[in-house]
C-alpha cells in the first residue's frame, strides 16, 4: 500500500504577499522546498485564529500555484474567499505573519502522457488551481481551453498572467455582468461534439461538478474533478469529509475526499447519493 | 531536570508512556504514521470496529463549535475480519502497542467480536465502546443503561477469559456515572475509558434544519475538557484502584497532567490531532517536562494527585 501523504509536513511558514483580487484574497506563502513536491490539485491545511482561538480545526485550501524560484525561495499561492470566520482571519493576516501549515495534502490532477486536448472548467474561486494546472498541461503540449463561471463578475477569478497558459478562455455569469449570461456548464456538451476533448478537469461547487459529470457520462471524455466536502483534519483521520464512490466492481463506499481526493474520477462518484445514507 | 519514569499500566498491560490515540481519531494508524512513529506513543486505540463493514452516516458529518466540534460519523469501518487481516498486522509491523476498540448493536455482537479477537496476537487490551452517541437508536447506547452496560461487559469477559484487559468506555451523558462505572467493574471490566463525546446539535440557519446528516453528533475538543476532568475525578474518587484512560479535549502536556491528577493512568488524544498532527507526540514530551519541573520522578506518583492534596487539608 502506498504511503498516505508521503510528502506532507507540518511547518511554520511566512506570508510574503496578501492582496485583494476582486472578492478574493491572493496569499503568497513561503514554503521553501515543499513547493517542489506540490502538484496541481493538492491542498494545504492551515491553523486559523492564533494560539488562543476557539477555532480548533484547520481550514483546507486548494493550492492554486507554486513557484520554486522566487526571491523568497519556494512559494505557494492561495486564492481565499473571506466568507467564514476562519477564512476572514486568514485574509486579515499581514505580510510577515507566520502560519502553521500541513502541506501538500491529497491527490493531484492526473496529467496525460500524450499532448491531448483538454477542457478546464472552474466555478467561482474554484478556477484558481486550474491556472497552475493549465501551465503544467501546456508544458506537456496539450491544447488547453478554459471555461469559468460564477453568479456575478466579482466572483470570477481570472488573473492576466494565468491566461497565458490557455488557448481560449470563456467566461459565464448568471447575471450577465461579465462574459456571456448563463452557466459555465451550458456549452460543454457542444464543445465535446465540436472538439476532440480527451479530459475535462473541473474545480468548483459540487452542483457544478455533478452537472459536468451528467454530460461527460454520455461521452468518452474523462472527468477529473476536485471535490469539496467539509473537513475537520485534512489528513485522513476524522472520517468527516466522505463521499460515496464506486469501485471497479460497482460497490459503493464512503471515501475520504482528503486522501482519496480532492481529485477524483467523476465517473465513480455517486453524485445522486452525496449527503444520503447508503 | 530530573528524569521521569512515564510508564503506566492498564490492567495487566504495560505501556512505556501514558499517551494514546483516542478511538476513532487515528483511523487505521497509517495516516498519522507520516508524522511520527506510532511506536513512540503509549499505544494506539483503534477506531471502534463492528462485526460487519459499515458505511456510517450521511454528510455533513461535522460542525465546528466554540473550542470544539460535533461529529456524526456513525462508526464507519471495514468490519472485524478485514480489520484483523489488514489493520492489526500493519500496527504490529510498526511496533505499536494496540488497544482494539469494539462496538456492537447487540450484547451478542460484542461477545462475537471478543471471540474473534481472542486468538489474535499482539493486542495489549480491548476497549469496549458501549457509549458511541452516533447510533441510529439512542436507546442502543448501552452505557446509559446500568443493566445493559453490565451485560455487555459480562459477555465480553466470559468470552475473552482472563487474559486481555477490558476497558469499558463510558458516556458522561448519564445521571449517575459512578454507579454505571461500578456496575461494569463488577461485571469484569479491568479499567474505564472516560469520556466519550457529549451529545450535541447545531441548527443551520440557512436551512433552518439540524446541520448534521445524523441530526445529532458527539461534541469533542477543549469545550468538553472540564466535563471529562470532573468525570475522571468522580470515578477515581469512588474507585481509586480502577485504572482510567482519560480523554476529552486534551491538547497538550498541561491538559494531560490535569487529567492524570484527576485520576487517569493514561490519556487519549483525539480531536487535537485533527488540528495538530503532532499533538500526540509533543504531548509526551511536554508531560515529561512538566512532571520533571514539578519534581515528580514517576508518572505513577502523579496519578490521582488532586485527591491526595484534598485529603491532606
Amino acid at each position: 500500500m502506498a504511503l498516505i501523504n508521503k510528502n506532507a509536513a507540518q511547518i511554520n511558514a511566512t506570508i510574503v504577499g496578501n492582496q485583494r483580487v476582486g472578492q478574493y484574497h491572493q496569499l503568497i506563502i513561503n514554503i521553501g522546498d515543499l513547493a517542489q513536491v506540490c502538484k496541481p490539485g493538492n491542498f494545504v491545511a492551515i491553523s486559523v485564529g492564533g494560539e488562543t482561538s476557539g477555532m480548533v480545526l484547520r481550514r483546507a485550501f486548494a493550492i492554486s500555484r507554486v513557484s520554486t524560484s522566487t526571491t523568497f525561495g519556494g512559494t505557494m499561492e492561495l486564492i481565499v474567499a473571506p466568507h467564514g470566520q476562519g477564512s476572514r482571519w486568514l485574509c486579515a493576516q499581514p505580510e510577515g505573519a507566520t502560519l502553521n501549515l500541513v502541506v501538500p495534502l491529497g491527490t493531484a490532477f492526473g496529467i496525460p502522457t500524450e499532448p491531448v486536448q483538454v477542457l478546464l472548467v472552474g466555478g467561482g474561486y474554484g478556477s484558481a488551481p486550474l491556472f497552475g494546472l493549465a501551465e503544467v498541461l501546456n508544458a506537456r503540449g496539450c491544447r488547453v481551453d478554459m471555461l469559468l463561471g460564477a453568479s456575478t463578475a466579482g466572483k470570477i477569478y481570472a488573473p492576466m498572467e494565468g491566461k497565458r497558459a490557455v488557448n481560449s478562455l470563456r467566461i459565464y455569469t448568471e447575471d450577465g455582468s461579465m462574459g456571456q449570461m448563463g452557466r459555465v456548464t451550458d456549452p460543454i456538451a457542444s464543445l465535446i461534439k465540436a472538439m476532440d476533448i480527451a479530459v475535462i478537469y473541473s474545480c468548483g461547487p459540487m452542483a457544478m461538478l455533478s452537472a459536468i459529470n451528467a454530460i461527460t457520462s454520455k461521452s468518452d471524455v474523462i472527468h477529473q474533478c476536485a471535490v469539496e466536502e467539509s473537513m475537520a483534519c485534512g489528513i485522513g483521520i476524522c472520517m468527516t469529509c466522505v463521499l460515496p464512490v464506486a469501485d471497479e466492481t460497482g460497490a459503493v463506499s464512503m471515501l475520504r475526499s482528503c486522501i482519496d481526493g480532492p481529485v477524483m474520477d467523476g465517473a465513480y462518484v455517486q453524485w445522486d447519493k452525496v449527503g444520503q445514507p447508503l | 531536570m530530573t528524569s521521569v519514569d512515564l510508564s503506566t499500566t492498564i490492567g495487566n498491560a504495560w505501556f512505556p508512556n501514558p499517551i494514546f490515540t483516542a478511538s476513532g481519531c487515528a483511523s487505521s494508524g497509517r495516516e498519522l504514521a507520516q508524522f511520527f512513529p506510532l511506536h513512540d506513543l503509549g499505544g494506539v486505540v483503534t477506531k471502534s470496529v463492528m462485526s460487519k463493514a459499515r458505511t456510517g452516516r450521511p454528510t455533513p458529518r461535522m460542525a465546528e463549535t466554540p473550542s470544539g466540534m460535533l461529529n456524526s460519523i456513525g462508526l464507519q469501518g471495514p468490519g472485524i475480519d478485514a480489520f484483523i487481516a489488514k489493520d492489526i498486522p500493519y500496527l504490529i509491523e510498526q511496533k505499536a502497542r494496540i488497544i482494539v476498540s469494539i462496538a456492537g448493536e447487540t450484547i451478542e455482537e460484542y461477545s462475537t467480536l471478543a471471540r474473534k479477537l481472542r486468538s489474535v496476537s499482539g493486542i495489549s487490551a480491548i476497549e469496549v465502546n458501549i457509549s458511541c452517541p452516533n447510533v441510529e437508536n439512542r436507546g442502543l447506547v448501552f452505557a446509559c443503561d446500568p443493566d445493559a452496560s453490565r451485560r455487555v461487559i459480562d459477555g465480553v469477559r466470559r468470552t475473552i477469559g482472563g487474559e486481555l484487559p477490558i476497558i469499558a468506555k463510558l458516556s458522561p451523558d448519564v445521571t449517575d456515572l459512578v454507579s454505571i462505572a461500578r456496575g461494569v467493574v463488577d461485571a469484569g471490566a479491568d479499567a474505564l475509558a472516560l469520556i466519550n463525546t457529549v451529545l450535541g446539535m447545531v441548527i443551520n440557519l440557512d436551512t433552518m434544519r439540524p446541520h448534521l446528516g445524523g441530526k445529532t453528533g458527539g461534541l469533542s475538543g477543549p469545550a468538553i475538557r472540564p466535563i471529562a476532568v470532573r468525570a475522571v475525578y468522580q470515578v477515581h474518587e469512588a474507585m481509586p484502584k480502577v485504572p482510567i484512560l482519560g480523554m476529552g479535549g486534551i491538547t497538550n502536556g498541561r491538559d494531560a497532567l490535569e487529567m492524570i491528577a484527576a485520576g487517569a493512568s493514561g490519556v487519549s488524544i483525539g480531536t487535537a490531532s485533527f488540528s495538530n498532527p503532532m499533538a500526540l507526540i509533543s504531548t509526551v514530551q511536554e508531560l515529561k517536562d512538566l512532571l520533571s519541573t514539578k519534581g515528580f520522578t514517576s508518572l505513577r506518583d502523579a496519578i490521582g494527585f488532586a485527591h491526595r492534596i484534598e485529603r491532606a487539608q
